[in-house]
């Protein structure tokens, strides 16, 4: 086994940020805004360093797809013990109408070149909440998944997985190489000390096109409109379990 | 589970049992009325390719420690507050265990070896604790007990006292300023007198930050008898030695999360090998350490001040007296504006005296002025600032009034308003000679 593992990392506007639609209602506004990594992503590149740090892996790849800015995305993974980055480089329209299938059909095609022995991504991106892409990655490999997952542990060529599912907790077995994604309890991701983000300068990070892995990151999705939910109306107040009743059957709800 | 829009996403990391510990502030990621989307306090481009000084290191540095702040420090700040003291070992070695404490110290000490544009770096990042007291003792931790040590100091005192230090297993004060002598620091009185191959110091030092917490002082004494500058010492003093006492807690107005101590030496003896570099230089080491202290105290206080600017932006945009925002009062955001601006102008000195002090150059008369500015304009701000908010300024649930408080000490402590306009006024060859 190659004890490669091949993390993906996304940049997404930062968790804090107060979102805003833009006025011709196309998307949000994302210039000048607060960026950072996806948090199930770092979640997902500390699940990976912390399988260095116990030897059970060799190398940690951090992956991530997007714009120049991206490369800021990688270096934070670096600092956090990451050895090498990739930066697949989608800009402009194409970047807007990145997806989960076209990520997916980059990441397959780098894992199938890197011969990584795992994929570990977030199970979701907080921008477009879509939990795709790991599980299209795995199918485009015909690679087994184990998606939410709270807890991982590699016994020989086969993985352990503990999976967050509505019923509660999920234990599987699956062979190596696989695709797994991150929940939130898997980890707390480490801080990056300051050593590490200095060391972080001097790693390599490759920078290439989707084309030269053989992807075409055309879209056949067209966004026809982003809306702010509705605002949120005031409540009602009354006084008895009556006029609770009368209020609810007026509207419709019962 | 169908949740909904926007509340989904940060309503999973809510349950999560210890995920980000958010500071009310944040709360969920909300959508805006018609407001920018640039996040509070977003002054200065974002990236790295444009700023004066600052690389993406720099801002890398920044985002590890304000998660640490968010997570490990701004949670417990209301709490350190009242009780009056905050955790400084455990603190100190979270930060001095991701290599925050030593940034410009030597590698050789556990240090990063880097300039003083990345102490910079991390006090203004401080300024994103939710108190002053905090960043003020660790600031005494990390630039100011220690700059003459890891200068002058030999190497056996830097294995006992720097190396620790940075490492954040030993918590540091400084003994500069006593009970008769704050600003006129060649009249201190704290004597150590030679006998045999120990010093014996007798005295006492007064607003030691860190004072109630610490494992050794950098111990300003007068070392000889003869002229007031060239008789003192800088010695590196273990706080746990026969004769040291910590007299008392002492109540301020403002940095309540700070321990300030009174601390009496009776007859306490410490070996000569702790004197740091040179006996009689110690007078000379401290005002040597004064620039970077001054110019880490205004990095530190500038955050702050575009965090009050915006949270009373934030409020007042929410309040409404007689029938419309606050905010829109022109009094009001011109005010803002203004405050804003003198905020701008400050940081520009900052970095003009930052880039030039890495290049070496003496920024004696710069950093005064930044020093002095900040003092002031944090008085007016947080005055302005609290008029504002109203009666609610005036209640202790609200941040502006805690830093209305911790920022009275900024012309006070570190250098006078008044000595550093006597500094200014020197370099400006306008002081009658002697």
């Amino acid at each position: 086994m190659s004890g490669r593992v091949l993390v993906g990392v996304k940049r997404v506007i930062d968790y804090a940020v107060k979102i805003r639609v833009k006025p011709d209602n196309s998307g949000v506004v994302t210039d000048g805004v607060k960026h950072s990594m996806n948090p199930f992503c770092e979640i997902a590149v500390e699940e990976a360093v912390k399988l260095k740090e116990k030897k059970l892996i060799k190398e940690v790849v951090a992956v991530s797809c997007g714009p120049q800015q991206s490369q800021e995305t990688i270096r934070t993974a670096l600092a956090m013990g990451a050895d090498r980055g990739i930066h697949v480089e989608v800009s402009g329209k194409d970047y807007e109408a990145l997806g989960p299938l076209q990520v997916s059909k980059i990441l397959a095609a780098l894992a199938k070149k890197e011969e990584a022995q795992l994929v570990i991504l977030g199970k979701q991106a907080i921008d477009d909440d879509c939990n795709q892409t790991g599980q299209m990655t795995a199918a485009l490999l015909d690679w087994p998944q184990g998606t939410f997952a709270s807890e991982v542990s590699l016994e020989g060529d086969k993985v352990k997985v503990v999976r967050e599912i509505d019923g509660g907790l999920e234990t599987i077995k699956i062979n190596t190489p696989a695709v797994l994604t991150a929940d939130l309890r898997l980890n707390t991701p480490r801080y990056a000390t300051l050593p590490n983000i200095m060391k972080a300068k001097k790693k390599k990070v490759v920078n290439m096109k989707p084309a030269d892995l053989g992807v075409d990151v055309a879209t056949r999705l067209e966004v026809l409109r982003v809306d702010e939910p509705p605002q949120r109306q005031a409540g009602v107040k009354v006084e008895t379990v009556e006029d609770l009743v009368g209020k609810l059957k007026e509207t419709g709800r019962i | 589970m169908a949740l909904r829009g926007g509340a989904s996403r940060l309503n999973s990391l809510f349950t999560s049992r210890r995920f980000y510990k958010f500071t009310p502030r944040i709360g969920v990621r909300g959508l805006s009325e018609n407001v920018t989307s640039k996040p509070a306090a977003a002054s200065g481009p974002e990236t790295a390719a444009d700023h004066l000084i600052y690389t993406q290191e720099h801002f890398a540095l920044k985002e590890s420690l304000r998660k640490i702040i968010d997570q490990e420090i701004n949670p417990h700040v209301d709490e350190w507050e009242a009780q009056g003291t905050f955790p400084a070992h455990r603190i100190f070695k979270l930060l001095g265990s991701a290599g925050f404490l030593g940034v410009n110290k030597p590698v050789e000490y556990g240090g990063m070896g880097l300039d003083f544009s990345y102490s910079v770096a991390v006090a203004e990042e401080l300024g994103n604790v939710r108190c002053g007291g905090v960043p003020m003792a660790i600031g005494v931790q990390c630039d100011m007990a220690t700059p003459a040590l890891a200068r002058f100091g030999s190497a056996e005192l830097k294995d006992e006292f720097l190396l620790p230090t940075i490492m954040g297993d030993k918590v540091a004060c400084l003994g500069v300023s006593e009970v008769g002598a704050g600003s006129d620091v060649s009249s201190i009185m704290t004597k150590a007198v030679r006998k045999g191959d120990e010093y014996v110091i007798n005295g006492g030092k007064m607003w030691t930050t860190n004072g109630t917490q610490a494992d050794w002082m950098c111990l300003l004494a007068n070392t000889s008898d003869g002229p007031p500058h060239k008789n003192k010492s800088l010695i590196c003093l273990p706080m746990n030695l026969p004769g040291v006492h910590v007299a008392r807690k002492i109540d301020k107005l403002g940095m309540w999360s700070s321990d300030t101590a009174e601390v009496f030496f009776d007859d306490v003896r410490v070996p000569c090998e702790n004197v740091i570099g040179q006996e009689g230089m110690g007078f000379t080491y401290q005002m040597l350490q004064f620039q970077e202290e001054r110019l880490w105290a205004v990095a530190n206080v500038l955050t702050t001040m575009d965090n009050i600017i915006q949270e009373t932006i934030q409020y007042t945009r929410q309040r409404k007296i007689f029938k419309q925002p606050v905010l829109y009062h022109q009094a009001v955001h011109f005010r803002l504006a203004e405050l804003q601006t003198e905020v701008e102008l400050l940081r520009s000195l900052l970095y003009r005296a930052t880039a030039l002090y890495i290049k070496g150059n003496d920024v004696t008369k710069l950093a005064s002025m930044a020093k002095l500015k900040a003092g002031r304009l944090a008085r007016e701000l947080s005055d302005s600032c609290l008029q504002y908010w109203g009666g609610m300024g005036f209640t202790s649930d609200v941040q502006v009034s805690r830093f209305y408080r911790d920022s009275r000490l900024l012309s006070i402590g570190a250098g006078a308003d008044e000595v550093m306009l006597g500094i200014i006024s020197k370099y400006m060859d306008m002081v009658p000679k002697k």
